[in-house]
């Protein structure tokens, strides 16, 4: 399962967080702070993977992650999860998220943040994985914003 | 097009982002949220109705707030609000804000359900959606009670849309593991395995997790899932890279997908169906033979997509453990990824191979990677990896490498990361005993450890070597000399002068005879460290310097200064003071006698399962927060704290039946839970599965004798090698009749004709402990079998028997014991014994009990012997001769000439005839080099009186020095028991 979803730059400003455990609101933000103190101080080109910070369970979970230019996106998973899997579905949000926001940046995620959680809960619901495949999830992102656009217009 | 086109977002919101950004300092920052906050609160409590667009706004505002890391403690009415509007945006945004800012509010969560219920009703699938979503977020209990069995209907009703299907079946997880209780099985279930089947592969995507959660909870009712996900995974497995269209990943088909139904099958053990199996294992070949194949891609995401089910594959063979084939298939190609360039490949290969590690199968081929896994120790760069070879190198340990793999941990703990540094310390300390041919390496092993990384050696290492030495006397001296030396280094850690207090305390004497470690010279030794100790330590210096009282009389108006001194005795911690006070007063008045009484050496530690195990348990563990509170409340165990150490051992070498604080040394830890994760599971596994073959394969094959004969290697398998220590392995034998007993069995009678209490016996499932007790021609011994493994013994069950003419010799009667131990516990047995006349045989002691459905037939000899009913006689010299004399003809002599095989140390040759039963007479002798003792066997038939004189010459050579033994008793049979048994002493 995945407990938690993070995106944060290179200085640790959150840009989305997603849990799918029930913590309270300050412990979410030191979960951010401790996963960023994890992640952030590791060279490029190490593993993806490490275990999870005391407050997220420990060695239980394992943090893995994505580097892409100024964002850290993290997954943690509980050992049921395929580490080399999550790594693929890392890569399939930021395809997909290229896709929707052509050539996502850093400053898409702040301004659509509610557009970003809505692509991310096409792919997880409750920490399980809803669907894998891009198109599919496009598909509805679409569906969603003629949706939008129409009501825009009445 | 972009699907999101940038200009559609709300003016107002891009406003207040831009200004939060635009702040130059965090108090900007606040302020600026603040004033929002506040005009956010007016625009909702104002009279103006707002219209959705403003309340989708703000909603929007709170949330970009509450990401910033700033509370939000209104704006739900809002949001529920907004659920109910028909306008898609709105309800869109209402159920993000009550999906990241959960309120258990039960009004809220009352008209949360309302609009949901209206939701899943609307036929509106979007909307459908969106409630399901909100359901799987929240997941409380309200929600599972209102939803848990409309769920179930969605997710089977034929005419559901495939995207409601998918976030139903994970919605219906999400309650399911919230709230077992309140999803019925029902009707639902078997269509639910069928979703495996289904067309859409996003559904199946989504089923899978679903079934996979039911299947491991309620594998019988599930099974049926087995054969549906191998046809699917066949499918998927032999398919074209084309042939998956949009669910094909960088040309590999469905490769999340394939991984998940590989889980799914780590739920199950091997299909008894032929033909699935056949399906199956050829699945798992063609995964094999995928990865020698030239890639279709030089993109990563390929060859990740392709190892993920690489990796996935392996699991399963390693969970089947049963095609040797694969097996072996498996670990050549994770012995590739060792050494493979991407990092992440070494890592997992690392992980997977810890594993393998512990099948019968592949750990010989695990271990012919050992200097790669130690390479990766000393070479990778990154902590993780490094961390995994730690943890490969500790799986992969048995008898014939462990000197290599410990030696190797050592020397890397000198540069290891802090972060690992402990659970490193536990796991070499693991590897130290549990290997331990010679003890002196043990002792050497945890002292480096103390001089290399002694921060980091917990309570529980130092208590364990303690534990050891005390239960294992052949390293006693060994370890008195060693600690010894370690404390002459000018800078010590302070676990190592705990250590060296406490060994010296007990054991100093054995190197006392050396003028370079005379009684004074430890005391001053361990006196220059006292003032840098911290209190514990010193109270348990203290402790020791009471025992060096005992052992060293002459060291005794030194100590006592010390004690005297206002530093001690006016000391400002309590504890010290009152161990001061009371030490000098004890010292004073005492006489010899009880002070030797009270003082006695520590009694064997009754063996449970080491503490240090249950420490790395824990820490691996689920808790590994607790760790420290419990640490905490362990402290002051041993000699420290609360319960004071001298007390303590009183109190435990005096004690006839177990008292708690028998326990001191930390003990006191419980069975192992059983493991729950995966990481524990296997680490159980690891350390237990020393019983062989029986104990791993005992849930697969209901019979040991059956699986001894499945193991490959037999004579190479631990089984027959009794990993335990030389001196124990249970026969593992399928026959129901009484073992025959133990070779070494006379040896373990031996040991017990001197003293009454310790461990009789031992191996790596079950320790026997004895306490004995003696008067007249009557004896009570009480027998303690304490499971040492996690599991419980059935069909428990031991017999006492007097073989041949021992019949009529001795009565014996014994309680049965109950027939279940539960692991980790302890039970106890009564026997009482009656002397009839004199014997020479020992009663035999049978114990019988399934292990994981393995029988284990033990047969040993009860330390019972005819020196157990001396009264000792005390009697001046002229007496002494006279009956002496009186016992003069040859049959009433028996004599034995012999090499002393132990040192000839007056005291240690004092306590073994004291514990023989016997009177020491002195000054009797007039050589005063020899020893002299009187007593009288007391039988029902008749006393026999025996008088006995040791005879050394002390100034042989070591190696040279020899004993010459004499015992003259009315009855020749007598004299010649007394004078065999007591030959085996010396």
């Amino acid at each position: 399962m995945i407990k938690a979803i993070l995106i944060f730059n290179n200085h640790g400003k959150p840009r989305l967080s997603k849990f799918y455990e029930h913590y309270s609101e300050d412990t979410e933000q030191q979960i951010i702070r401790e996963t960023f103190h994890l992640v952030s101080k590791r060279d490029e080109n190490v593993c993806n993977f490490l275990e999870g910070g005391m407050l997220i369970g420990g060695s239980e979970n394992k943090l893995i992650y994505r580097h892409y230019a100024t964002l850290y996106f993290v997954f943690c998973v509980d050992s049921s999860e395929s580490e080399l899997g999550i790594l693929d579905l890392i890569q399939v949000f930021v395809e997909t998220l290229d896709k929707c926001f052509e050539n996502v940046c850093e400053l898409d995620l702040i301004f659509h943040v509610d557009k970003v959680h809505n692509i991310l809960a096409e792919m997880v619901m409750g920490g399980m994985v809803l669907e894998t495949n891009m198109n599919e999830i496009i598909t509805q992102v679409d569906a969603q914003n003629k949706m939008e656009k129409s009501e825009v217009r009445l | 097009m972009p699907a999101v086109s940038k200009g559609d977002g709300m003016r107002g919101l891009a406003v207040f982002i831009s200004d939060i950004r635009n702040c130059k300092s965090k108090e900007a920052e606040i302020k600026r949220i603040n004033k929002e906050l506040a005009n956010i609160r007016s625009k909702f409590k104002g009279d103006k109705a707002l219209d959705g667009y403003s309340k989708k706004k703000y909603v929007c505002k709170l949330l970009f707030i509450f990401l910033l890391g700033h509370d939000i403690d209104f704006g739900h009415m809002e949001a529920v609000n907004l659920l109910s509007s028909n306008k898609y945006t709105e309800k869109q945004i209402g159920y993000l804000f009550i999906s990241v800012l959960v309120n258990s509010n039960s009004e809220l969560i009352r008209l949360i359900n309302n609009a949901i219920k209206n939701d899943l009703s609307s036929r509106n699938p979007t909307f459908m959606c969106l409630a399901l979503h909100c359901i799987a977020n929240v997941g409380s209990r309200e929600m599972a009670e209102a939803f848990a069995g409309e769920i179930p209907r969605i997710l089977v009703a034929g005419d559901t849309m495939d995207s409601v299907k998918q976030s139903a079946a994970l919605c219906l997880l999400r309650l399911y593991k919230a709230s077992p209780d309140l999803v019925l099985m029902g009707e639902w279930t078997s269509r639910v395995v069928h979703l495996l089947n289904d067309q859409h592969m996003g559904v199946v995507t989504a089923a899978i997790s679903l079934i996979t959660c039911l299947s491991s909870k309620n594998p019988d009712e599930f099974k049926t899932c087995v054969s549906l996900a191998v046809s699917r995974l066949s499918r998927i497995v032999s398919s074209a890279s084309t042939d998956l269209q949009d669910y094909t990943y960088y040309f590999v088909p469905a490769p999340w997908l394939s991984c998940k139904l590989l889980r799914l099958l780590q739920c199950y053990p091997p299909p008894e169906d032929g033909a699935v199996k056949g399906r199956l294992v050829e699945c798992l070949e063609t995964i094999l033979n995928k990865a020698q194949e030239p890639p279709k891609s030089k993109k990563v995401q390929h060859s990740n997509a392709k190892n993920a089910i690489l990796f996935e594959a392996i699991s399963l063979i390693i969970h089947y453990d049963s095609e040797p084939n694969l097996l072996v298939r498996a670990c050549n190609q994770l012995g590739q990824f060792l050494q493979h360039r991407e990092t992440n490949l070494r890592y997992l290969a690392l992980e997977s191979m810890c594993t393998l590690a512990s099948s019968e199968f592949s750990h010989e081929a695990v271990k012919t990677h050992i200097e790669t896994v130690i390479n990766a120790l000393k070479t990778e760069r990154d902590v993780s990896v490094r961390q995994r070879a730690a943890d490969l190198l500790y799986a992969m340990c048995d008898r014939s490498n462990a000197k290599q793999i410990v030696a190797e941990m050592l020397s890397y703990l000198e540069t290891a990361d802090y972060s690992i540094r402990e659970e490193m310390v536990l796991k070499v300390a693991i590897l130290a005993e549990k290997y331990a041919v010679d003890y002196s390496w043990y002792v050497d092993t945890i002292l480096n450890l103390i001089r290399i990384a002694g921060d980091y050696v917990s309570e529980e290492v130092w208590y364990r070597v303690i534990q050891i030495v005390i239960n294992r006397d052949d390293v006693q001296g060994y370890a008195a000399k060693t600690v010894f030396e370690a404390l002459q280094a000018p800078a010590c850690h302070e676990n190592m002068v705990k250590v060296g207090g406490y060994i010296l305390g007990e054991f100093g004497n054995l190197i006392a005879g050396d003028p370079r470690s005379s009684p004074l010279v430890q005391f001053n030794l361990l006196h220059s460290k006292f003032h840098l100790c911290s209190v514990p330590t010193r109270a348990l210096l203290l402790s020791a310097y009471i025992k060096f009282i005992n052992l060293f009389p002459e060291t005794k108006a030194t100590i006592q200064e010390v004690l005297r001194s206002d530093s001690q005795i006016r000391n400002s911690d309590v504890e010290l003071q009152q161990r001061a006070v009371e030490y000098l007063k004890l010292s004073s008045i005492a006489s010899t006698d009880v002070l030797a009484t009270v003082l006695e050496e520590m009694p064997p530690f009754p063996e449970r399962e080491s503490s240090i195990l249950a420490k790395l348990k824990k820490k691996k563990g689920p808790g590994a927060v607790t760790v420290e509170l419990e640490d905490g409340k362990e402290r002051g165990e041993l000699n420290g704290g609360g319960d004071r150490g001298g007390d303590a051992a009183i109190a435990a070498s005096n004690a006839s039946t177990p008292s708690p604080s028998a326990d001191l040394l930390g003990l006191r830890s419980t069975a192992p839970v059983s493991g729950t994760t995966p990481s524990a599971g296997s680490l159980l596994v690891d350390v237990f599965s020393e019983a062989g073959p029986s104990a791993t394969s005992a849930g697969v094959n209901d019979d040991g004798f059956l699986s001894a004969l499945h193991a490959p290697e037999a004579s190479d398998s631990p089984l027959v090698e009794g990993p335990g220590d030389s001196d124990s392995a249970p026969p593992t034998v399928a026959s129901e009749d009484p073992a025959p007993p133990l070779p070494e069995s006379d040896e373990l009678l031996n040991k017990f004709v001197c003293k009454n209490n310790g461990v009789l016996f031992e191996n790596q499932l079950l320790q026997i402990g004895i306490k004995s007790e003696y008067r007249q021609n009557l004896g009570r011994m009480y027998l303690f079998y304490g499971n040492k493994t996690s599991v419980q013994f059935v069909s428990f069950n031991t017999t006492v028997s007097c073989p041949g003419e021992l019949q009529s010799q001795l009565n014996v009667q014994t309680k049965t014991v109950e027939p279940l131990v539960e692991g980790g516990a302890q039970v106890q047995q009564v026997i009482n014994i009656e002397c009839l006349t004199d014997f020479i045989d020992a009663p035999l002691l049978n114990i019988k009990f399934r292990y994981g459905g393995a029988l284990q037939n033990i047969s040993l000899k009860l330390p019972v012997t005819i020196n157990k009913f001396f009264q000792p006689t005390e009697m001046a010299a002229a007496d002494f001769f006279q009956r002496w004399k009186q016992l003069s003809q040859p049959q009433q002599e028996a004599q034995k000439i012999f090499k002393a095989s132990h040192g000839m140390d007056t005291e240690v040759l004092k306590a073994k005839l004291l514990g023989l039963g016997t009177a020491l007479l002195e000054n009797v002798d007039p050589n005063p080099e020899n020893y002299v003792c009187a007593g009288v066997i007391q039988t029902k038939a008749q006393q026999v009186g025996c008088l006995l004189r040791l005879e050394p010459n002390a100034q042989a050579q070591p190696g040279e020095q020899m004993y010459r033994l004499t015992l003259r008793s009315s009855k020749d049979t007598v004299s010649q028991r007394v004078c065999d048994l007591l030959a085996e002493q010396f």
